[in-house]
């Protein structure tokens, strides 16, 4: 290991092995991915299932299996790579400072930074959810961890509370082990997780999912023998008399994921309140220059694919950074998110730093069917997309193309808005 | 034969302990958990208070004001994190503002020095968030904040040191006196004592009318409190008291000493001695209380919340000393707030009556100082680096909101005293305290406890009892 890098990659899943083996393929060579686990592949180690890969390699892959083909491309590029390391600081001078047991704490200078760490699982003292505190209650990625590596099954009788994707799975994965799962309950009118994920976890098993449900209470002192479930009204609070209370003594929390960016707000990086990520421009760069970011800590992906996807633009990008050929960015362009558009991806666009066409990714806050995807520049409306279905739980995109930008010379801002018929 | 047993592990039952081990004498902590400081020890607002609200005269008066003066020296030779923020107790309404000196009067009663009204403009000066109706505050110095489970470990693991034992998951069931000595009936067997000190909590009560028949009567009055993330660290910076009004005592706002914030308590009273669940309206008016005193506090970053019951006896003063009539049966009943604040002078008072009645003698060997488990954090990056050469579980992170490492972990394992499951663990090294809330390390840390106390992972428990993590193998697990 030396003291110095060309680019430094914090986290080696999915989106750091990305890219990395982009930043290779563009030309870099001094590089080295950090990585706290004790393998490379990150949370895809614990995703036994399948559904990876569609659109990466056209076939279904398991998670291992996805993460294995990424990990076999940076072996064969002789990346460098450390497991049990710990980035415990970036300095916007972009000083990466690490620890594991071997180098002790060591710092390395590099030209850039790609920020790969990903996300978390809101907990439950985040919810609110009143009651007893006993053991037996898991957030659904902590259970995976349990079952999946370590072989243990946490219980026999499960609610899930959240349609988040890892608490659809684990459903289906907790029955498959002979658990009898009695409900998904969602806060929310609309899943959080994808269609097909309730067609194969839950339907095909029998699970009711109901939606507009929370938990508001929970029952055992040391371990849970119970939780009380109520409808929710339009403002989300709890309907006094719809209270059931169901026996179990699983509680799995799946209720949304948050970008993991500790170190991104210790280097000085502005996060997005919305994306709870960078604000990121075209080439995935954060506003702390040569620190870029993709992934789950840039936005939380609802497909691997499309994490592979940015990756590679980072990776690509980085490698370009480096090399001193990316020219000064020229005019940028906002991108603004509107009547029911949460958010895009990036936040800004410099026409002159993007090759043909670019990719914009963003999330809708409630359920549209039969709504148009439209994108203005400015106050002309150039796309206009009938989709028969958005809805949060998926990740929708637009293509904004060079042409395009370039016959706008003037143009100030893109705004992106679901449109009702 | 011991000469003295005591009863409950939580920061009073330890800091009897702590201060009786001092004298030549063979003591017992029996305690009904798996840990020490599992009852109202473990929740509460984590404060020392300057001492200016008790009753003048009252014993919560008394040993509030010389626990808090203990607190410098404890906390230095105990290795335990204090510090002396101030509080303000704050006024929202001109016509009452004349209560603020009527406190700061009983206060120097009290003994409690450097109390001060200040004007809005001078509180806004130490609290820039300070809600607009504000008109004044009372500020008390001397008043600060402390890691109760820290407090509470150092005590015990330093009464183990100089002698002391314990035992845990051990309920006592009856109590009574024979030939001149104490017989504790427990679950586990019995024990016997010459004298028996009865600092059981919620359940003081039950075991002072176990022999006594001045009875006593513990209504647990039940408060709810929500902890911010450290990404709030700042936004208050003294402990922030509101000035009791019709509808109640107020919440409190304070940092806590490891950065965190700290909002509470409600005032429920519940029969049920174990009820520590939350609930919705408890939550709701804490976040709703708040903003009486400060200003737009970021409640949504809230990492958990939490309920406590505090010890509240019908004549609401602390009872402590002898019982009249059950001779060496001493009581430390009714500690609800200032319980924590008055601890170390409690012990001290309640270990000084013991001496003098088994007329005990001073040790000359007894050890006043105490190490915390070692914070790599603190140590210059030589010295770190240092030792991860020699002991390369502290260059692992096993929690990651709050860094601590493998190294520290095990070494609250095998400590005197040390802790067995996963909330031991948390309480001694903050490993699962932080904003993830232990989603992260909770396997990891189930993995170190497994190895290093050479238990299943079906054994590991969250907290003692029938508080398991997991309970079988999966199909092809084996």
């Amino acid at each position: 290991m030396n003291s110095s890098y060309d680019i430094v990659i914090i986290g080696g899943g999915p989106a750091g092995l990305a890219a990395a083996v982009s930043a290779y393929d563009s030309g870099a060579r001094s590089m080295i991915v950090l990585e706290r686990d004790e393998q490379l592949g990150g949370i895809l180690n614990q995703c036994i299932h399948n559904g990876f890969g569609l659109h990466t390699f056209k076939e279904e892959l398991t998670g291992p299996e996805y993460a294995d083909r990424f990990i076999r491309q940076a072996l064969e590029r002789g990346i460098e790579y450390k497991l049990n390391t710990m980035v415990m600081d970036v300095a916007a001078d972009r000083t990466v400072t690490a620890m594991n047991r071997e180098d002790g704490v060591f710092q390395i200078k590099a030209k850039a930074v790609i920020l790969a760490m990903g996300c978390r699982e809101k907990p439950r003292g985040a919810l609110n959810i009143p009651g007893y505190r006993p053991a037996g209650i898991f957030s659904a990625g902590t259970a995976q961890r349990l079952v999946n590596i370590e072989g243990y099954m946490p219980g026999k009788e499960v609610v899930v509370l959240g349609s988040g994707d890892i608490g659809l799975i684990m459903a289906r994965r907790m029955t498959l082990e002979g658990a009898k799962v009695k409900l998904v309950a969602e806060l929310m009118p609309y899943s959080g997780g994808l269609k097909r994920n309730i067609v194969q976890c839950l339907d095909d098993f029998g699970i009711p999912l109901m939606l507009s449900h929370t938990v508001v209470d929970i029952e055992g002192k040391e371990h849970i023998t119970a939780v009380t479930i109520a409808e929710v009204g339009a403002d989300l609070k709890p309907i006094k008399g719809t209270e059931q209370r169901v026996e179990c003594d699983v509680l799995l929390l799946s209720c949304g994921l948050i970008p993991e960016n500790e170190l991104s707000t210790a280097a000085g990086v502005e996060l997005s309140p919305v994306t709870k990520g960078p604000v990121v421009n075209e080439s995935l760069e954060t506003g702390v220059p040569g620190v870029f970011a993709c992934g789950n800590v840039l936005h939380v992906h609802d497909l691997v694919d499309y994490v592979s996807e940015e990756a590679a633009r980072a990776g690509a990008v980085a490698a370009e950074y480096i090399s001193g050929s990316s020219e000064p960015g020229g005019r940028e362009i906002t991108l603004k998110a509107e009547s029911g558009v949460r958010y895009t991806v990036p936040m800004t666009v410099r026409p002159d730093r993007i090759d043909d066409k670019l990719t914009v990714r963003f999330r809708v806050g409630d359920v549209y069917k039969s709504a148009y995807v439209s994108v203005y520049f400015d106050d002309e409306r150039v796309q206009h997309k009938k989709k028969r279905v958005i809805s949060p739980g998926e990740m929708e995109q637009i293509i904004l193309t060079k042409e395009q930008l370039d016959s706008h010379p003037d143009l100030q801002t893109i705004t992106l808005k679901i449109e009702q018929p | 034969m011991y000469d003295v047993i005591i009863i409950g592990a939580g920061v009073i039952g330890c800091a009897v302990a702590r201060e009786l081990t001092k004298y030549k004498a063979s003591v017992l902590v029996i305690e009904k958990n798996e840990d020490v400081c599992t009852g109202t020890s473990k929740a509460n607002s984590a404060i020392i208070h300057s001492g200016y609200d008790a009753e003048n005269g009252s014993l919560k008066a008394r040993y509030n004001v010389e626990g808090n003066r203990m607190m410098d020296e404890l906390s230095s030779q105990l290795d335990v994190p204090f510090k002396r923020i101030g509080s303000l107790t704050v006024c929202t309404d001109k016509a009452r503002a004349g209560e603020l000196h009527a406190l700061k009067e009983r206060g120097e009663r009290n003994g409690v020095q450097g109390l001060q009204v200040l004007d809005r403009e001078q509180v806004l000066e130490l609290e820039p968030h300070i809600a607009d109706d504000v008109v004044a505050a009372l500020w008390a110095p001397t008043a600060g904040i402390v890691c109760p489970f820290k407090l509470t470990v150092a005590m015990a693991e330093n009464a183990a040191v100089n002698g002391a034992e314990f035992r845990f998951d051990t309920r006592v069931e009856n109590i009574y006196s024979q030939d001149g000595a104490w017989h504790i009936v427990t679950d586990k067997g019995e024990y016997i004592s010459r004298a028996v000190v009865n600092a059981a909590g919620v359940y003081s009560d039950v075991l002072n009318n176990m022999v006594s028949d001045r009875k006593l009567s513990i209504t647990p009055r039940r408060g709810d409190y929500i902890l911010l993330d450290r990404a709030v660290d700042g936004y208050v910076s003294h402990t922030v008291f509101q000035l009791p009004t019709k509808l109640g005592k107020g919440v409190l706002v304070t940092p806590t000493v490891h950065g965190n914030t700290i909002v509470g308590p409600t005032a429920i009273d519940i029969e049920d001695k174990e009820s520590t669940a939350t609930t919705a309206d408890g939550i709701d008016s804490v976040i709703a209380m708040s903003a009486l005193s400060i200003k737009a506090l970021p409640t949504r970053q809230v990492i958990t919340s939490f309920a406590g019951l505090r010890a509240n006896e019908a004549g609401h003063d602390f009872i402590l000393g002898e019982a009249e009539d059950a001779e060496g049966f001493f009581n430390c009943a009714g500690i609800a707030s200032p319980g924590l604040s008055a601890a170390p002078a409690i012990g001290r008072y309640v270990a000084g009556l013991i001496r003098d009645k088994l007329e005990l003698s001073e040790k000359t060997d007894f050890i006043a100082q105490r190490k915390d488990i070692l914070d790599p954090k603190k140590l210059s990056l030589e010295e770190r680096n240092a030792l991860i050469k020699e002991q390369p579980a502290y260059g692992t992170i096993v929690c990651r909101c709050e860094s601590v490492t493998e190294g520290e972990i095990i070494d609250a394992i095998h400590r005197p005293v040390g802790a067995r499951s996963l909330d031991g663990v948390k309480r001694r090294t903050r490993a699962g305290m932080g904003r993830c809330q232990s989603g992260f390390c909770s396997p990891r840390v189930m993995e170190i406890l497994h190895r290093e106390l050479g238990i299943d992972l079906t054994q590991v428990t969250k907290s003692g009892g029938d508080s398991y993590i997991v309970n079988s193998r999966t199909k092809d697990g084996d």
